[in-house]
């Protein structure tokens, strides 16, 4: 079992015939994702890899009856991409795109909310269902199928993160990136309830960082709702304040945001809080001997 | 992108928000000769103010009044080319290179805090107003929550008439002030919307005897990832604000954010940078910058990284922690000697490969006759290289 993602999904890839688009296209399909086909404005009845591109996402969903879109294209194009995937009958979108402007973002979410059309993303990795289906950019071989589900706003450390489960010895059922963004399309709560109804996730692993309140909001949730084991890890507990440390959602404005909020909110609601990021695969073990 | 008092107001004199006359001086000569001129139209009080990119000027000096020329060339003086230190500038404060003369003839009878931001947890624009205006907003919020109104606004209705209007009125405006708050308030959000802001907050706005309002101060940050819709604001980046180092890597499209530590860090993935800097910190070490090379990390952009590391005077060691993802390790370590071997390195240096080919990455390295150590997990890498960076300060 999985969330969100598996073997059934059929996904048409935004911007297809870009660099990125085309590199990761190739490794999604390798993987055994069933890529259905492609769109590229201006390039429709070519094909690329074999799989049929098409001018529009209309065209494309009628044709090959696809439920998930991956984004590729430019910042300048991506809000008009997601958009039109929501219009075309697509139910999860994922957008890679790094750089979209945070106003076009609260009005895409307020939209896709009331068309109930889910968005990962942007500015993400993508997300896997190990030996299934990965619709993303994450390298593939530190996956390994198991129990443990994975919700992260970041890339490389997330498969840091992903290779000590692995190392453990365990597995993941799902592993989500919701991206460096200060407007999610998805967020850590939607993941957590999730991975709390997935009879295929054991216990969930939470990497957040500084910015916002999203890691308070998810250590709520875990209080309220959740069974299972969750650990939780913060990057960002030397972070400068009004610094933006890389990503567009990570930064400590007005003092609010900083790594010590969260590691307290997180403590208080019964996450187990890895203070070293090696410790993580440990520390899962230990919560799942309990 | 922060910007200007100066700049924020020229754009909210756009959205029909008002704002007193003013002008901008960079040198001692300009100055003097704006004040004479301000003085000859009949103005008889200014203020000078620092332009730079943090508030609390005015306890740290940065601001003077203004009725004589003598007071004028006395607080050039002080202010041009002054360093401006406060909690909002950091230790190592601010230099003054431009100050903003501005008229200040009109009485004041009110002053009114207002502010948009984007509210991250309900993902709405916050409009955000106070009858306590001319504070510090954050130490309100904390000591007198209450004193602060809060108007959400639906992105796809805009700032409705009445809910402008209801603040207006708990605010406990009344007659024609009320209809100029409703303005200044439909401007500012015009203004948050149009250019993409990612906060507007003007504080004091001040209420005149004739219940007129105006801007006194502004406070306004924008949205980089919003450039390609409005060319015209990448203008308004001031690079005396950063420094040299901030400016050289993002000329290489690198994230780097100098800190105040002596290790130099080198890591691909904003995350992992951060996680990079915070194992440092848990052995003892403090990082002098926050880098991140990006997903595709090649010989060219590894190459400048190591430029900018090395050229930071306070960088005792570096470490490189890169997670070979799609990138695969044995490229990043040819990447890494290449860039080595390019750039003279005179500092102890630690790398740590993982991931992809991560073993030939550091076969490769080892094999490369460099002085570099080489380590197996981030602990024992961070470990290290605290260690060197204190043998160098102990040799």
């Amino acid at each position: 079992m999985s969330i969100l993602v598996s073997r059934d999904s059929k996904v048409i890839v935004q911007g297809i015939t870009g660099r990125e688009g085309t590199f990761h296209t190739e490794s999604m399909k390798k993987y055994g994702t069933r890529i259905v086909a492609g769109v590229t404005p201006g390039k429709g009845g070519t094909r690329i890899m074999d799989i049929p591109i098409f001018d529009s996402m209309k065209k494309a969903v009628q044709t090959t009856d696809a439920d998930t879109s991956i984004i590729f294209v430019p910042p300048r194009f991506a809000t008009d991409a997601i958009f039109e995937a929501a219009d075309s009958g697509i139910t999860l979108i994922v957008c890679i795109t790094e750089g979209i402007p945070a106003i076009d973002m609260m009005k895409v979410k307020k939209h896709l909310k009331s068309i109930g059309v889910r968005l990962i993303g942007p500015n993400c990795p993508g997300l896997i269902t190990p030996g299934e289906c990965k619709i993303g950019i994450m390298p593939s071989p530190i996956h390994r199928p198991g129990r443990v589900g994975v919700v992260s706003r970041s890339g490389t450390l997330t498969y840091e993160v992903i290779s000590q489960i692995t190392e453990v010895g365990l597995g993941q059922s799902t592993a989500v990136g919701i991206g460096g963004d200060p407007i999610p399309g998805t967020d850590f709560v939607d993941c957590l309830e999730l991975f709390q109804n997935d009879p295929g996730t054991d216990a969930v692993v939470l990497i957040g960082e500084i910015g916002g309140n999203s890691e308070e909001r998810a250590a709520m949730f875990v209080h309220d709702h959740m069974s299972k084991p969750v650990i939780g890890f913060i990057a960002g507990k030397t972070a400068p304040p009004g610094k933006r440390m890389g990503h567009a959602g990570a930064i400590i404005a007005g003092g609010k945001g900083t790594a010590s909020e969260k590691i307290k909110a997180m403590e208080s609601a019964g996450v187990h809080v890895v203070s070293r990021l090696s410790e993580v695969g440990k520390t899962l073990l230990r919560s799942l001997d309990h | 992108m922060k910007i200007h008092e100066y700049q924020a107001k020229n754009l909210m004199k756009q959205f029909g928000i008002p704002v007193m006359d003013s002008r901008v001086a960079e040198s001692m000569d300009d100055g003097i000769a704006i004040v004479q001129d301000m003085f000859d139209s009949g103005i008889k009080r200014m203020f000078i103010k620092a332009q730079i990119h943090a508030g609390g000027r005015g306890k740290a000096g940065g601001i003077a009044e203004i009725r004589s020329m003598d007071d004028a060339v006395k607080a050039l003086n002080r202010i041009l080319g002054m360093r401006l230190v406060n909690n909002q500038t950091g230790p190592e404060g601010k230099i003054v290179h431009k100050v903003m003369i501005v008229e200040a003839d009109r009485a004041i009878v009110q002053e009114l805090y207002a502010g948009i931001i984007l509210d991250r947890e309900h993902e709405l624009p916050l409009l955000l107003v106070s009858a306590k205006g001319g504070v510090d907003i954050e130490e309100l919020a904390v000591k007198h929550p209450e004193a602060i109104l809060r108007q959400s606004i639906d992105p796809w209705l805009g700032l409705m008439d009445f809910q402008a209007r209801n603040l207006a009125v708990d605010l406990g405006l009344t007659g024609k002030t009320v209809d100029f708050a409703i303005r200044t308030f439909t401007g500012m959000y015009h203004m948050f919307m149009n250019l993409d802001c990612s906060q507007i907050e003007i504080n004091p706005l001040a209420i005149d005897p004739d219940s007129n309002m105006f801007a006194l101060d502004a406070k306004v940050a924008l949205d980089e990832s919003a450039f390609f819709k409005h060319p015209e604001l990448k203008l308004l980046h001031d690079p005396l604000e950063e420094s040299p180092l901030e400016i050289w890597a993002a000329k290489n499209k690198l994230n780097y954010v100098k800190l105040d530590g002596e290790i130099g860090c080198m890591v691909n993935g904003a995350g992992l940078a951060m996680a990079t800097m915070d194992t440092i910190n848990h052995f003892r070490g403090k990082p002098a910058n926050f880098l991140d090379v990006g997903g595709g990390a090649n010989t060219e952009t590894i190459t400048e990284a190591f430029k900018i590391l090395l050229s930071d005077n306070s960088v005792r060691a570096v470490l490189i922690n890169i997670f070979g993802g799609i990138v695969r390790c044995d490229r990043v370590a040819e990447g890494i000697i290449r860039a080595a071997q390019d750039s003279a390195i005179d500092r102890p240096l630690v790398i740590r490969l993982a991931g992809t080919n991560a073993a030939q990455g550091m076969d490769l390295l080892r094999r490369s006759g460099l002085s570099l150590e080489t380590a197996c997990c981030l602990d024992e890498a961070a470990e290290r290289v605290v260690a060197l960076a204190n043998e160098g300060v102990n040799r």
